[in-house]
């Protein structure tokens, strides 16, 4: 992957470009082996002007002419590729396929950015009334302190943890610790969400290769097995969800993945999640199984969720942290598990990290993806 | 971003007065207008409904920091608001501050002006709310 951050000296095709390149030579391959090639990309219309991307980037990696598609889920569109290019290679219609997922989003202003991303919800029911991202969040938050009586200050340990472990990824976004009261302090977006609950606007790629696994074994010496990719939808708008303090999707990808891969969310060692806001990773710990219902935020607070504690979570820093590049977040997820369950995820390790998931959500939880990955050598 | 002229007259009826369906099949409200039922799907009969526009706070929160068409509105209380005939909308309220609304409060819909485009652009009208003191 790319560092993540603000790069004004790159566009849309030297990041993943430099994403693809690294991937490519971790695992040795020239390129010719390459079968098919899936990226996730949001908005590149938008903030770049650029659609077709799945052609662009064949092009400029020297992939053609392989079958090259872009897929779109909102923030999740990287982890719908991911899945997607799981799925072929597990059909067998393809063997070796590349996933990238990439958003260049500085190129405009953040208003522009703003509405970019406002399309990820109901545009006529939501934007048109005036929602932002931040907004609807908010709203998922009020509720949730509401029904569980969670805190503003548990919310903020959120974005304290994923800031210390961004401190210690040298691609992440941010690279400086805060402090709950950073958080408390900092400017309100949209009550009780405050600056430091909100993921940045963020450039960057990231780009991973599958493989069948005895394929793999040859290629690579530290091949990760994904056992399992599950995707599930719910409605456009937020106030059309049967709940306000749950991703119903998430849960329902979770359940599926945890029993395709004859797991536990006990027997998760390292997570990333998707913590677009501080709530958002409060409801996904709840949602995926760690923690109880309602107690994402004590869970957090008292430090279950650090590195070291029962279930690491979000060791690459997060949304929040290490920065979202909304098209690249769900490709970035599957390399930091990467990382960790190679053991080289450096100052930020988590020792003996056997068994790592990945959550990425689209929108305020239309689309919602979670896999599971393992350590097979 | 302007709204076209063609989106904004389809949405008249929805957006002025909140005209949603109803399955009668299953008794289940929507709005917006669904044109199949997703609980009954091919099994659903699909009628018009007229709402009324009185429901409660169902969760709620202040936006400090608008999208673009909204600066001069900004910071605005902006709500989930549960219709009485159980469906939820998203929209503002009107003319109150956060500290004088809670989740239940009771709203009445208001008809207001939502955004305009630019300085001679089209002026978008549709629904608000309003705490019903
Ligand atoms: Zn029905």
């Amino acid at each position: 992957m790319t560092r993540f951050g603000e790069d004004w000296s790159r566009g849309f095709r030297d990041l993943i470009l430099e994403a693809g390149v690294r991937a490519l030579e971790d695992c040795g391959l020239s390129g010719s082996e390459i079968e098919a090639l899936y990226c996730g990309t949001m908005a590149s219309g938008a903030l770049v002007g650029q659609e077709h991307a799945g052609a662009l980037i064949a092009d400029f990696m020297g992939l053609t002419p392989i079958p090259s598609t872009r897929l779109e889920a909102a923030c999740a569109s990287g982890g719908v590729a991911l899945r997607q290019a799981y799925v072929t290679v597990a059909s067998g219609v393809h063997d070796i396929v590349v996933v990238g997922g990439v958003e260049k989003m500085t190129d405009v202003p953040t208003a522009e950015a703003s509405y970019a991303l406002g399309g990820a919800g109901d545009q006529e029911w939501e934007l048109f009334m005036g929602a932002t991202f931040p907004g609807l969040y908010a709203l998922m938050a009020r509720r949730h302190m509401l029904d569980y009586g969670t805190t503003q200050e548990q919310m903020a340990a959120v974005a304290v943890k994923n800031h210390a472990n961004a401190a210690k990824n040298k691609y992440a976004q941010f690279q400086n610790e805060i402090t709950i009261e950073t958080v408390m302090k900092s400017k309100s977006v949209a009550s009780p969400l405050k600056v430091f609950d909100c993921s940045p606007i963020t450039d960057g790629a990231a780009v991973v290769v599958l493989a069948p696994l005895e394929k793999a074994k040859k290629i690579c010496e530290q091949p990760i097995e994904i056992v399992a990719s599950e995707q599930a939808s719910d409605s456009i708008a937020l106030h059309d969800r049967e709940s306000l303090t749950k991703i119903k999707a998430t849960e329902i990808a979770a359940k599926k993945a945890f029993e395709r891969a004859k797991l536990a969310p006990k027997d998760i060692h390292v997570a990333e999640v998707h913590d677009c806001f501080t709530i958002a990773e409060i409801m996904a710990i709840e949602d995926l199984g760690f923690v109880k219902k309602g107690m994402g935020g004590k869970a957090t607070e008292d430090g279950l969720t650090r590195i070291g504690g029962q279930v690491a979570i979000n060791t690459s820093g997060g949304l929040k942290g290490c920065g979202h590049p909304v098209g690249a977040t769900g490709v970035k997820q599957a390399v930091e598990i990467t990382w960790q369950l190679r053991g080289k995820a450096e100052g930020r390790q988590v020792k003996g990290a056997e068994i790592g998931l990945a959550h990425n959500v689209g929108g305020s939880g239309a689309t919602a993806v979670v896999s599971i990955f393992r350590k097979v050598w | 971003m302007e709204e076209s002229l063609a989106i904004t007259w389809r949405r008249i009826p929805e957006r002025y007065r909140l005209l949603g369906t109803r399955c009668i099949t299953c008794n289940g409200n929507y709005f917006p207008p669904r044109k199949i039922c997703p609980k009954c799907r091919r099994k659903g009969k699909i009628e018009n409904v007229q709402f009324t526009g009185k429901g409660k706070i169902y969760s709620f929160t202040t936006i400090f920091a608008p999208p673009s068409g909204f600066e001069l509105e900004a910071p605005y209380v902006f709500a989930i608001v549960e219709l009485d005939e159980g469906v939820r909308v998203t929209a503002q309220l009107v003319d109150c501050r956060e500290e004088d609304v809670k989740i239940g409060s009771i709203v009445r819909m208001v008809f207001r002006r939502i955004a305009e485009d630019s300085d001679e652009g089209l002026l978008h009208y549709g629904f608000k709310f309003a705490l019903v003191r």
